[in-house]
């Protein structure tokens, strides 16, 4: 076991909160596989930044919300392979809209992919981890997951559904010395948060109390910490970043 | 390799035991120090290493080595 790398896959790691995660797990010592599901050149380019700052990294493309699919890359890539050190589920997507114009394939997608994905990664590296008898892994949740959101009935049933998964999985792995632990981010400095109308932008920061948006950093750093030896006597807990709201 | 060694190896491998302490009679909880989830993990070894789905409901009644062996056994045939 000993001769294998120590490694951290990160779902979803091309953009964003991932993309941070990921680089700062690089640093961190850790080899990166980082997982992309539709842009390839912006995976390659995070790897290569990884690479380029003295770490190890490859970009792999992997639908998380398809089981069979999970199942292979875990086969091909990871058992017997890599030292799975870490495991961060942050892949996601949102499809958002009130529930009563809600369509059913909208609330599953989100389902399948954040919620469904997540198990089916943390199923398969459950594996490889317990009888490595050591591994952490990350879920990474929402404040919108533990207060609720208008407009995200189904990204907060899967965000939420994400900490159940966490505290399950904490205890039964435990015995085997492999920790679970979710972050849930505030509200973050991304894409998505800029292009909101200024005034959407002050109602949400009315909300928090150190008045600002947090960075992809904030996030990665906690991610960090949960995935390192500082933090072997955490688990089945739900770290917030969130600038002081209290949920 | 007969059904019984592979069976044995598995046993071994999973929970960590030697081959003295493998007798057919032997009870993988009380005998061997398993634990739920080491159950668990041997019966998936067990379905990977021959090819067969076993059932949760005859999971459940496979206690000791000889019911492991014995139940391969039967349904190789």
């Amino acid at each position: 076991m000993s001769t294998l790398v120590p490694t951290a896959v990160v779902t979803g790691g091309s953009r964003g909160i991932g993309r941070s995660i990921a680089e700062t797990l690089g640093k961190a010592g850790f080899q990166v596989f980082l997982t992309y599901v539709s842009k390839p050149q912006e995976a390659e380019a995070v790897a290569a930044s990884i690479v380029a700052a003295g770490g190890k990294a490859k970009a792999f493309a992997l639908q998380v919300g398809d089981s069979a699919a999970v199942s292979a890359f875990f086969q091909d890539h990871i058992k017997d392979q890599v030292q799975l050190s870490v495991l961060v589920n942050n892949a996601g997507i949102t499809k958002d809209g009130f529930l009563i114009r809600m369509k059913d394939e909208d609330y599953a997608a989100v389902i399948d992919i954040n919620l469904k994905g997540a198990f089916y990664c943390l199923r398969e590296a459950a594996k490889i981890m317990s009888k490595q008898r050591t591994g952490s892994i990350v879920n990474i949740t929402s404040v919108v997951g533990q207060m609720g959101n208008a407009g995200q009935a189904n990204y907060c049933s899967a965000k939420a559904g994400l900490i159940g998964l966490t505290k399950s999985a904490a205890k039964e792995l435990a015995s085997r010395n492999v920790t679970v632990n979710a972050v849930a981010p505030g509200f973050i400095e991304t894409d998505m948060t800029t292009a909101l109308p200024e005034a959407v932008r002050e109602e949400y920061l009315s909300h928090i109390p150190l008045k600002r948006f947090g960075a992809c950093k904030d996030i990665a750093n906690a991610v960090a910490f949960l995935a390192s030896e500082n933090a072997t006597y955490i688990t089945g807990q739900v770290l917030a970043v969130n600038g002081g709201m209290y949920c | 390799m007969s059904v019984e060694a592979r069976v044995k190896k598995i046993i071994m491998d999973q929970l960590g035991v030697s081959e003295d302490a493998v007798k057919s009679d032997a009870s993988f909880v009380e005998d061997l120090g398993a634990d739920s989830l080491d159950l668990t993990e041997l019966i998936m070894a067990m379905e990977e290493e021959f090819g067969v789905e076993i059932e949760d409901e005859q999971a459940q009644k496979i206690l000791k080595v000889c019911d492991a062996v014995n139940f391969i056994e039967s349904s190789a045939k």
